[in-house]
């Protein structure tokens, strides 16, 4: 090995990871960007009167407590139909499910539906629940909708965080002779919820953005109140956010970005809390 | 009951979308130029929805894919592990921040810097939207490498490292190879997740329906044209179908993008299970 390539690789090293480091840092830096612009713009326009009263004038003045409170419910609703479905569905794969093909396919089937696109999603509400179930543009309808995105990231989640639990742990329950159901019930469930908990959360704060799955199933601009029956339509903040932008002239910068500040730190604050209680969680327990 | 979800929803797009293939046939809705659904007759050539999709998908990759294969290299093999921590934060919040509030951000950021920068009439063009669909796909992108660096068991670091390679030369030579599968399989699943996205594009790409010429052209595309057109329809009308076709389409895209992905990320577990 001659002296000059050895040289030659230590500048080629220090290129590399300038660049590398570059690359990070950019995204870094898009993120503060994001956020920075996000709280800076919004900020000015959160307070009392904004985060309780009607939109007046097409969202140009007053609030926009209807919309929270419609993003809440469906993501409520939404929430009522993944856990359960999703749990199972997780529960089943990761203990029950037989190694095969039929197995394979289900879990190709899953991270195929966690990639269909969102107004996919949404053309196939309008279709299946809107008209076919009749249930008409509503929460509802919108909810199943969301639930159908949501199921996979759900089913992955559970999924994931049994796979974590030692099988150990299984056995020794079974040896002390438990019933198989006993022992996911009583052992490998409480040992995996944060996991799983965690991971649905952070599916359903996605949900809670998404603006094209809503956009025929039961998002509706114009409102005022809150939505009084899940047949009812309902207003949403990122539908809020994209009509006022697209569909009203001279919109208010201030108060668009305050209901987006509103939605990001939703999101943003809900996710951060369940990451960091699972951490929590996980640091308690040792195997 | 995935099986079941999956194919109901390519069963409703199909019944819905059957009387446009029926009466405008699915060839001459692919390979048509012109889209004029309004016009009497109307005219429902998909290609310039096909292409701008493309186009913008296009400039998505070439923005998400150095940046988010970098920023994983970075992650995985240069980083101290507080610096990697943070790196992942980061990186959630951004998958976190909903597609409308890029969307929003471009229009109030990019939209006037492009216009300026390339002295156009409007920034709305391909340009602007594939940018921030790149910045949409990074969190795709890096955490997926990521996992797939990772995955690289560390005896074969040690190994080329006991052979007096440097980290780099270790990352370039030996790593990256090893990796190369799960990393491909990134770069799909990000341009799976760039072609579906909706509200952005459809907020910064203009939205004209004619053949893209350039990167600076208005384009549409094939999500922007569903949303922005549906509304408006009649039920079951034509238009209508032909939007379910479009939807069929992008369906068929992202599935057979998603099917290969799907199946080199297996090949690359089965290749590191010991």
């Amino acid at each position: 090995m001659s002296r000059a390539r050895t040289r030659q690789a230590r500048v080629a090293e220090t290129i590399a990871r300038g660049v590398m480091g570059a690359m990070a840092a950019s995204v870094i830096a898009v993120a503060l960007f994001v956020l920075a612009y996000i709280v800076y713009q919004g900020v000015g326009a959160i307070d009392w009167q904004f985060l309780t009263d009607v939109p007046r004038d097409r969202g140009r003045a007053g609030g926009i407590y209807p919309v929270i409170i419609g993003t809440v419910y469906v993501v409520t609703a939404t929430a009522a139909f993944t856990l359960p479905v999703g749990v199972l569905a997780g529960i089943y794969l990761s203990e029950y499910a037989p190694r095969n093909l039929a197995t394979r396919a289900i879990r190709l089937a899953i991270t195929n539906m966690a990639g269909v696109p969102s107004i996919v999603y949404g053309l196939f509400g309008l279709a299946a629940f809107v008209l076919a179930a009749g249930i008409g543009r509503s929460v509802l309808a919108a909810a199943l909708t969301l639930t159908c995105m949501t199921l996979p990231v759900v089913i992955t989640a559970t999924e994931e965080a049994l796979r974590q639990i030692p099988q150990d742990i299984r056995q020794a329950s079974l040896a002390l002779g438990a019933t198989k159901l006993r022992t996911i019930y009583k052992v490998v469930l409480p040992a995996a919820a944060p996991g799983i908990v965690t991971g649905s959360i952070l599916g359903l704060a996605r949900a809670a953005g998404e603006t094209a799955p809503i956009l025929f199933t039961g998002a509706v601009f114009q409102m005022r109140q809150t939505p009084d029956s899940p047949l009812s339509q309902f207003m949403a903040l990122p539908y809020h956010i994209y009509a006022q932008v697209t569909s009203v002239p001279d919109w208010n910068r201030t108060l668009v970005w305050g209901t987006v500040l509103v939605l990001v730190a939703g999101v943003s604050i809900v996710s951060m809390v369940a990451a960091a209680w699972r951490s929590v969680q996980r640091r308690k327990i040792k195997w | 009951m995935a099986i079941v979800i999956l194919a109901a929803i390519a069963l409703f797009l199909v019944y819905n979308a059957g009387r446009a293939l029926t009466e405008v046939g699915l060839g001459t809705m692919l390979s048509g130029i012109q889209w004029y659904p309004t016009s009497d007759p109307g005219k429902f050539g998909m290609l310039p929805l096909v292409l701008g999709s493309l186009l913008v998908t296009g400039v998505a990759l070439a923005v998400g894919v150095p940046v988010g294969v970098g920023a994983a290299v970075f992650i995985s093999e240069f980083a101290g592990r507080r610096l990697k921590e943070v790196m992942k934060s980061v990186i959630e919040f951004m998958a976190a921040v909903p597609s409308v509030v890029y969307g929003l951000i471009g229009v109030a950021v990019l939209i006037p810097l492009v216009k300026d920068v390339f002295d156009l009439s409007s920034g709305l063009t391909a340009l602007a939207g594939g940018i921030v669909l790149g910045v949409m796909s990074v969190p795709t992108i890096v955490s997926i490498s990521e996992d797939a660096l990772h995955a690289v068991p560390d005896d074969l670091r040690h190994g080329s490292a006991a052979l007096g390679n440097t980290r780099w030369q270790t990352t370039f030579k030996v790593t990256l190879p090893s990796a190369s599968s799960g990393i491909f399989a990134a770069v799909m699943l990000g341009l799976g997740r760039a072609i579906g996205e909706t509200m952005a594009v459809l907020m910064l790409t203009g939205n004209a329906a004619v053949m893209p010429t350039s990167l600076f052209d208005s384009v549409r595309t094939m999500t922007g044209t569903i949303a922005a057109e549906m509304g408006e329809v009649v039920q079951g009308g034509l238009h209508y179908s032909v939007l379910f076709t479009v939807g069929l389409v992008l369906f068929a895209i992202t599935f057979g993008i998603n099917l290969a992905a799907d199946l080199v990320l297996e090949r690359q577990r089965k290749r590191w299970r010991r």
